[in-house]
């Protein structure tokens, strides 16, 4: 099963752009989207999410192209867990992760399916405990944790997070990195934003690299986090090392003078 | 108390403000006597019954779009005057009575109609692609100037009979009505109202933002759509067989978040059943009042309403307001 885009270009005053971008995703995959701010790293996994229609070019799942895909069956196989963590009325965690069945909700109440999908996805996430607590009396760390519970409670073969681990702890965003690579094991095709560098040299099973709307480089963390495609990218000068256990270690020294 | 015995109170509390409407008045009038054939009979058949259930329509769809306004806008302080289509409907009567339109069946309240049709085709037009900001600047920019034209029109009346007249219209209220008034004015609030009635689960999702809701699947166009069609014809109804009756829409769906919590779609009938009790109290009270003629719903609906949310503000001052 695959997330693919192909020679997908998107332009617009308000939003980073895009310009012909090939990839694709697999299941069981944790992918991370990295590269600076501006890069257009949100504006291609909402184009991937079917928020975003391209201009030139096709996002489509398993062959079939997205966008002609009817909204609630599109939904129902890709969840996105939106920048921002908003969440706008006082509803209890319970209420919010409900909102996740909404692709499947066809009569008035839940079926029985969507309850047992809106229990496992927060007991998933250990969040449980505050089913009845407002979410915006949530610390960030739960919310985020409810937040991630609504986008498995509608049992999306893909999983798309967008900076999930934003002002969060680092206790916290090893929850989260922790709840997506579970995912991915479990077959899901988890595809994420990140800024963190570590995080995605630790976690990722694949990666993309933008820079300035196209893409820099794609591949496995060796192929991909090198210190020269860094310097180009970031404008750091990073240090990587092999671990004793084997795994790629990167320290940022500094930012490279011009 | 939960939602479910909630409602049921609710609904009972509606049943007591109609029949309170029913009753009140210079002159009360008993159940024994509605179907008496004397003078109570007849003001209960041809002034009480229309205005009775008039105020409930308006009430209901007021509330009703209040709710449905402040989750499209996920603004507590959105309500669907915010539309501009309330002072455009406004501006079509004030122009009718000014041309004399009025005195043709239907005049006004087609007049007001056309209004309200034309804020929906101009705003559809102003915000096509834009979000909810555009959206809001476009009906405010509508509001103004509906507002300001309605202000030349008045100024510009023939007559100090002319101008208050108008004036009289405008602040709103349901003195007099009959029951052709209630079957024009019907059609376009219940269609209004079912399509305002659907939003629910789009209104739920956006909870989560526009790019939260979208990526559930739910077309923000289609509900935008929905939206100005839905107040635009039970608003824009509700105006021109009313005039202009405010703070209903505003104060409802706040007291109604209290009591069933701030989930959109649990509040959207429960704010129908509320603005009625509200708006049927309120047009009982004014009859009340000694002295000759009458307090004006709309007056009265302010005045009370407006120290009335001062007072909400203060006390949820520091919640999420």
């Amino acid at each position: 099963m695959t997330l693919s885009v192909s020679n997908l270009s998107f332009s617009h005053s308000r939003q980073p752009s895009l310009d012909g971008i090939n990839a694709t995703f697999e299941a069981g995959k944790l992918s991370v989207i990295l590269g600076p701010n501006g890069a257009g790293k949100s504006t291609l996994l909402s184009c991937l999410a079917g928020v975003l229609k391209p201009h030139v070019g096709t996002a489509s799942v398993d062959g079939t192209d997205i966008n002609s895909m009817p909204a609630t069956a599109r939904a129902q196989r890709i969840g996105l867990l939106p920048q921002g963590a908003e969440t706008h009325w006082a509803i209890t965690s319970e209420a919010l992760v409900a909102l996740g069945r909404i692709p499947h909700m066809r009569g008035a109440g839940p079926s029985a399916d969507d309850l047992r999908a809106i229990s496992a996805a927060m007991s998933a996430t250990a969040t449980d405990g505050f089913a009845n607590r407002s979410v915006t009396a949530l610390s960030g760390g739960e919310r985020a944790r409810v937040l991630m519970a609504r986008v498995l409670a509608g049992e999306p073969q893909w999983i798309l997070a967008d900076e999930p681990l934003a002002n969060l702890d680092p206790g916290f965003q090893l929850d989260i990195l922790g709840l997506l690579r579970r995912q991915a094991k479990d077959g899901k095709g988890v595809v994420a934003v990140l800024h963190d560098l570590h995080h995605a040299v630790r976690f990722a099973d694949h990666l993309l690299l933008l820079h300035e709307g196209k893409l820099f480089a794609q591949g496995s963390v060796d192929d991909v986090i090198t210190a020269a495609n860094l310097a180009v990218v970031y404008g750091i000068d990073a240090r990587l090392f092999k671990d004793d256990d084997g795994s790629t270690q990167l320290i940022i020294k500094g930012k490279i003078k011009s | 108390m939960k939602a479910r015995s909630l409602t049921p109170l609710l609904l009972l509390l509606l049943c007591g403000a109609f029949l309170l409407s029913l009753m009140a008045g210079k002159v009360w009038i008993w159940p024994t006597s509605w179907a008496a054939d004397n003078a109570d009979g007849w003001i209960f058949l041809e002034l009480r019954l229309p205005r009775a259930v008039l105020g409930l329509c308006i009430g209901a769809i007021l509330g009703l779009s209040g709710a449905v306004m402040q989750g499209y806008l996920r603004n507590p302080l959105a309500d669907p005057t915010v539309l501009g289509v309330s002072a455009s409907a406004a501006l079509g009567g004030v122009l009718a009575i000014y041309l004399g339109i009025n005195m043709l069946p239907f005049g006004l309240f087609g007049s007001a109609m056309l209004g309200a049709g034309a804020s929906i085709a101009l705003l559809l037009a102003i915000s096509r692609g834009g979000g909810p900001i555009g959206f809001i600047l476009g009906g405010m920019v509508l509001s103004t100037l509906a507002g300001a034209l309605t202000a030349f029109v008045i100024s510009i009346a023939p007559n100090p009979f002319a101008a208050s007249e108008i004036i009289n219209w405008l602040m709103g209220a349901l003195t007099d009505r009959l029951m052709t008034d209630v079957w024009t004015a019907l059609p376009f609030m219940a269609l209004g109202g079912l399509l305002l009635l659907s939003t629910g689960r789009a209104l739920d999702a956006l909870t989560l933002g526009e790019n939260g809701a979208k990526s559930l699947g739910i077309d923000l166009i289609r509900l935008r759509w929905i939206i100005v069609f839905g107040v635009g014809l039970a608003v824009g109804a509700s105006v021109a067989v009313s005039g202009v009756v405010g703070f209903v829409g505003l104060i409802v769906p706040h007291l109604i978040r209290a009591l069933y919590g701030e989930q959109p779609s649990r509040i959207l009938l429960p704010s129908a059943l509320g603005g009625a009790i509200l708006t049927l109290t309120a047009d009982s009270m004014v009859r009340l009042v000694p002295g000759p003629g009458e307090v004006r719903l709309g007056i009265a609906m302010a005045v009370l309403g407006a120290p009335f949310f001062l007072l909400l503000l203060l006390r949820y001052r520091k919640g999420s307001l």
